[in-house]
This record gives C-alpha cells, sequence and structure tokens, in this order.
C-alpha cells in the first residue's frame, strides 16, 4: 500500500526526522490561510498523487504570495495529472500539500528497501538528490553507497555516521544526518514498510537537514496490525476496478489488453497471460481467484470482467487442484445465469472432476468454446477476437 | 527415502482442529501420509481424525516423534508456530498460509540461524502448495492424484503451474520424484537454491524443472548454484513475460523492481547458466522429455 508524501512526511517526523513547515488543504481559500498560517514569503504548493515526478508534470508550484497559493491550488485541484509512473489515464489530484520554500544547498538520495537476497533491510545513499535512483543507477552509479542492516538488532549508530561520511557531510552536520536515516530506518522496521525514500534529502543554506520528498509504501500482508497506517489508504488514487476487485479478496491488476482472464493461481494466471501473448493477443488484466474458487468468487470475477470495456473475449482456465472442476463449472453456470456475457467466451477446465465439469457446461445452455490445454485455450481466445 | 519426505516420515499438524488444518489432514492421510497428531493449544488430550491433539509442538515431537509438520494457522500467528516447530526439533515445516508479513519472515530465518546446519529445520513456503513425493507422501495440499511416480524432481513457486506441469509430465508418461512448492512470497523459506541443492544429491531424481516467475533473485542464483556445482540437467521456465514493471501480480513476491528480475532477463541469466529454457508453459512437459532424450 502507498500513501501520500504529506502522510509520510508526517510519519517520518514522528521519528524524529526534519521536515519543512507546511500543511494539507482541499480547497484555494484554505490554501491562502494555510500559507498565511505557515508564515514566510515563498511557498510551494504541491498535488499529492500516488505518484513520483510530479514536477515535470506539473503537479508542484512555486508561489511568492498567499494569493499565489490559492491560485496554485485552483489550478491543481481536480486535474488529472500524468507522470511517467501513472500511466496514460493519470491520477486525480484531490488533496494540495503548502509547504514553506527551502533555499537548497544540497540535494541527496536517501532509501530503503528491503533486499531480498540477503532478506535484510538494504539503505541506499547517494550524493545525487533529486534524480530517481534508476536514473542514478544508470548515470552515477560510483556515487552510491549501501548498507544492510541485521534487522535482529536493527540499525547502529556507526551505520548511519558511516553512510552520513560517505555522503561526503561537513562534520558539524553529521549528528543531524545520522539521526535522520535512523528515523527512517525505526520508521520502516516500525511500521511494517516495504519501502521509505526520501529523495531529496536537503541541506538548506541554513545548515537544516531536510526530508523534502518522501514517499513510503507498506505490507500489505501486515496491515491487519497497523490500523494507523491502512487509514491512510487513499481509494481515489487506485484504478477503481481494482479497488473493487481488492475489497471482494480477488487478485487484480488492469492492463491494456481485450483478453479478459479468469484463472486460479497467480503462477498459472501469469503463464496464460504469456500464452496469449505468444497467440498474438494481449490480455486485458490479471486475476487470480484464488485456489478454492467457490461459485460465489466466479460470480464476483464475472462482474468484474464485464465492468471493463476493452473486454471482447473472456478466457476463464481453472486447473482444479482441491478445488474441484464440476463446482468451478456451476460457479460459471451461475454467474451466466446472473450476468449477461455479450463478448465471446472461451473455457478451459484441467485437474480434480474435469470431466463432471466438462458435462455441466455443455448440459448448461450456456454458449462458449472448449478448450482442453492451456496453449489450445490461448489460441482459441485469440481467434475468437476475429469474430 | 526420497529428498525431503517420505513414507514413514511421522507428520504433525499444527493448527490442526480448524477447517484448513481438519480438510487437508483428512486428504493427506487418505493419500498415505503418515500423519501421527497435531497441536492446537488448548485442546491437548483430545482426539481429532483418530489421532491425539497436544497442546505445544514439543509435546508431541515428544509422544509421537514426528520429524515434519504442516502450519495450517493463520497469518497473524504463523510466524511463532514456524519458530515453535524449529524449536522442538521438527526437521522439515511446511508452511501453506498466505499473508505473512515480510518482516515476520525475516524475523523466522533470523530464529532459526541459533541452530547448526545439520539442526536447522528446513522450511517450506509459506504462501505454498508443499512437498509430495508420489507414492509415498504428501505435506502438502495438493491433488495427489495428478503426479505419477517417477524421477522428475519439480520446483515451482506457483501451485497451480505446479499441478499443470506434473499434468503435462504424466500426460507424456513421465513421473516426479518429489515436487516442492516454495511459495509466491518475496522471502521464503527455501529459495531455489536450496532445494536445488537437495535434488542434485538425490538418488531418485535425474533431472530438476524449476518453475520461476518475475521479481526477486532467486532463480538466477539457483541458476549459478547449478552451473558451478550440478551434473544433473536443469530445466525452467520464467512465467510474467506480459507483467507490467512494478506490480504486483498476485504473489507478494511477483514484482519487478530491479534488473534481472523481469521474465526476459531471467530467461537471459539462466541461459548463460546452461539452463534448459522452457519457451512458454504448455511445453514444460516436452521440454523436459527433450532433455531427458538427449541425457
Amino acid at each position: 500500500m502507498d500513501i501520500h508524501e504529506y502522510q509520510a512526511k508526517k510519519i517520518l517526523s514522528s521519528f524524529g526526522v526534519t521536515i519543512p513547515r507546511g500543511g494539507i488543504v482541499y480547497s484555494p481559500e484554505n490554501a491562502e490561510n494555510k500559507a498565511r498560517e505557515i508564515g514566510g514569503s515563498k511557498w510551494v504548493a504541491k498535488a499529492q498523487i500516488h505518484s513520483g515526478a510530479r514536477g515535470k508534470a506539473g503537479g508542484i508550484i512555486v508561489c511568492n504570495s498567499p494569493l499565489e497559493v490559492a491560485q496554485a491550488t485552483d489550478k491543481l485541484l481536480g486535474k488529472k495529472l500524468v507522470t511517467n509512473q501513472t500511466g496514460p489515464e493519470g491520477k486525480i489530484v484531490n488533496r494540495i500539500y503548502i509547504e514553506e520554500a527551502t533555499d537548497i544547498e544540497k540535494e541527496l538520495y536517501l532509501g530503503l528497501v528491503f533486499d531480498r537476497s540477503s532478506e535484510s533491510i538494504m539503505i541506499v545513499a547517494s550524493t545525487e538528490g533529486g534524480m530517481s535512483v534508476e536514473e542514478i543507477s544508470k548515470e552515477k552509479p560510483e556515487t552510491i553507497i549501501r548498507s544492510k542492516i541485521e534487522v535482529a538488532v536493527g540499525i547502529q549508530n556507526f551505520q548511519a555516521r558511516e553512510l552520513a561520511f560517505g555522503l561526503g557531510i561537513e562534520p558539524a552536520l553529521i549528528p543531524r544526518v545520522s539521526d535522520t536515516i535512523v528515523g527512517c530506518y525505526k520508521a520502516f522496521s516500525e511500521l511494517d514498510a516495504t519501502m521509505v525514500e526520501v529523495n531529496p534529502l536537503v541541506i538548506s543554506k541554513q545548515k537544516q537537514i531536510l526530508a523534502l520528498d518522501c514517499k513510503m509504501s507498506f505490507d500489505n500482508n501486515a496491515m491487519f496490525r497497523r490500523s494507523q497506517v491502512s487509514e491512510l489508504r487513499d481509494k481515489t488514487q487506485e484504478e477503481t476496478k481494482e479497488v473493487y476487485a481488492s475489497d471482494r479478496g480477488l487478485n487484480y491488476v488492469s492492463l491494456d489488453g481485450n483478453i479478459g482472464n479468469i484463472i486460479n493461481g497467480a503462477g498459472l494466471a501469469m503463464a496464460s497471460m504469456d500464452m496469449i501473448k505468444l497467440a498474438g493477443g494481449s490480455p486485458a488484466n490479471f486475476l487470480d481467484v484464488g485456489g478454492g474458487a467457490t461459485p460465489e468468487k466466479i460470480v464476483k470475477a464475472f462482474r468484474l470482467i464485464t465492468m471493463d470495456e476493452k473486454v471482447r473475449v473472456i478466457l476463464v482456465n481453472i486447473f482444479a487442484g482441491i478445488n474441484r472442476c464440476d463446482w468451478v463449472a456451476e460457479g460459471i453456470v451461475q454467474a451466466l445465469q446472473k450476468i449477461e456475457v455479450k463478448v465471446p467466451l472461451v473455457i478451459r477446465l484441467a485437474g480434480t472432476n474435469v470431466e463432471k465439469g466438462n458435462e455441466i457446461l455443455k448440459k448448461s445452455k450456456i454458449k462458449y468454446i472448449e478448450a482442453n490445454t492451456l496453449e489450445d485455450a490461448a489460441n482459441k481466445a485469440v481467434k475468437a477476437l476475429g469474430k | 527415502m526420497a529428498v525431503i519426505i517420505d513414507k514413514s516420515t511421522k507428520i504433525i499438524i499444527q493448527g490442526f482442529t480448524g477447517k484448513m488444518g481438519t480438510f487437508h489432514a483428512d486428504e493427506m492421510m487418505k493419500y498415505g501420509s503418515n500423519v501421527v497428531g497435531g497441536v492446537t493449544p488448548g485442546k491437548g488430550g483430545t482426539k481429532h481424525l483418530d489421532r491425539p491433539v497436544f497442546n505445544t509442538v514439543k509435546e508431541a515431537v515428544k509422544e509421537t516423534g514426528a520429524t515434519a509438520s504442516i502450519l495450517f494457522v493463520p497469518p497473524a500467528f504463523a510466524a511463532d508456530s514456524a519458530m515453535e516447530a524449529a524449536d522442538a526439533g521438527i526437521k522439515t515445516c511446511v508452511a501453506i498460509v498466505d499473508g505473512i508479513p515480510s518482516h515476520d519472515m525475516i524475523k523466522i530465518k533470523r530464529y532459526m540461524r541459533r541452530y547448526s546446519k545439520s539442526g536447522k529445520m528446513t522450511l517450506v513456503g509459506p504462501n505454498c502448495a508443499g512437498i509430495i513425493s508420489p507414492g509415498k507422501s504428501m505435506l502438502g495440499i495438493m491433488p495427489g492424484h495428478i503426479y505419477k511416480e517417477g524421477r522428475i524432481g519439480i520446483i515451482s513457486r506457483s501451485g497451480t503451474l505446479g499441478y499443470e506441469a506434473a499434468q503435462q509430465l504424466k500426460n507424456l508418461n513421465i513421473g516426479v520424484s518429489t515436487s516442492v512448492g516454495i511459495g509466491g512470497d518475496p522471502i521464503n523459506g527455501s529459495s531455489f537454491r536450496d532445494i536445488i541443492e537437495k535434488f542434485e544429491t538425490d538418488d531418485e531424481t535425474d533431472a530438476i524443472l524449476m518453475i520461476g516467475e518475475i521479481g526477486g533473485p532467486q532463480e538466477v542464483a539457483a541458476g549459478h548454484f547449478a552451473k558451478e556445482n550440478m551434473k544433473k540437467p536443469v530445466i525452467a521456465y520464467i512465467a510474467g513475460l506480459t507483467a507490467p514493471k512494478g506490480r504486483v501480480m498476485g504473489h507478494a513476491g511477483a514484482i519487478v523492481s530491479a534488473y534481472g528480475e523481469s521474465a526476459v532477463e531471467k530467461v537471459e541469466l539462466l541461459k548463460e547458466c546452461g539452463v534448459t529454457i522452457s519457451k512458454n508453459p504448455s511445453v514444460m512437459g516436452d521440454t523436459v522429455k527433450n532433455v531427458l532424450v538427449k541425457s
């Protein structure tokens, strides 16, 4: 789960990371007042969407008066911002963060992630803040320094100090930079985060160490014990169909193609998408209905797929393990009684009770194309596009 | 004995009396697995499915001599249960459960470092289908009847794709020595490399089919191990050619976040290690067959 910049800043600030003064607003009037409340003579209005690279997309506006802050807010609110991370549909701006402007002397990069090879938390830092970490590793890989933290004992001060010295920080500022690194680590490990990124972490002309932009992501599997974090979820930033799916216990990812998929198991779903592509087609979605796909789940899956106007063929691919093909077939028949499906339907059943399942489908009056193997299913789905 | 479990392996079920535990314990027993009891704290002293129930894993091990366990406990309690198994001297523990937080998985693995290599428990999963040695024992939730007895070792992240492979092999009259589902989470108990190493020394296995997917470094790490240390042929399929970068594809670990983690890159890197690639998921069986014919 991702959260907004202003939410991440609030969290990091509670772990001792210094952030510029600021506040969240939902209207231009609100914004003007907030600017006066913050004080100073220069402000930044920042569109809050779940994406980086907002500056290039026009989502960050520097303002020289409270009136300008109001105007900038007016301009940004309700707008769809398209960045290189949002996809062409963009993301809607519903909240603006107003922040005092910072006189920047130096921009640094600080990121924390799970390192899957060492199974520890990895801290990555660079002197080249402001660029994305991908850009840094491509253009200035020599500036990147890393530190693996042993999670059983947590971060030690020397590790934070080593990183700070590694960044070439002047000695007087080392303690503040170290504290910032330690604070980020603690937020990561205490809140079940999967990513914390401060980019840029800046040294201001007044020699303050400030987190100027922050991103945090959290482990969905840990939300049962992080109710305060899970409250920060903003569904307006997620794709409508994906929200519908996640609210109903389905694993769904929206894609660009036109063949809708209903599959059990994440691996089989990815494999079926691969087969569609090899057959010359393009999947409209990833959808895993889970190992124990009950008739109710199949009905929900059909509802979800038929919501997608791009879909011109539906492919159902079920390998029944513990599940049984006859139950799945019942589910499909029930779904088609409740939901009108106007596009061709290709069904491949395999595994436990496959004969019974196919018999149920044949006896019912539903119109469908039967497929026997993974390959057959993909080929028939692509062929059905032409009809 | 087969690579991890055998007909005589004594198995206990953690979370025995719950719905999942009951259903799958029953399936395992029908398959012929030697289930000797189970653990549900607070229900010790009772019987369930005609087997004794214990309050703690230690007690179950002491009374039954169990060396393997399978977890059917909710994600929030899974880390605790896995560590309890390790501490009680269980040698093989399969965690079926999906949804264990990554921070908990790291905690389990750190906890297990206290044991010497020989005394250390093999943890398989979480978020996996478990282990089956066809005709011998099933410590998992797979449909046992699709597996034919034979000499191919299967390692798969995905459950259903592992079934798909077993079925394809069966249709070609090729059998399986042991199939291990290592699970779809970013941090898991046993990696591809851990299991591939066991297969290399297993005299019941001739070749290994590795079914990977996007995300993480494990498939390639196994490829490097195979190149440097293995004589048996390795065949691999990597799922997720069409998966967009930065999106989680169902499995928590199926996300491309760095170089070498996409399906195309993994395939290239595995080829460099001398691994035979199954070009698509419908020819996993055929690819294995071709390799067997050649060797």
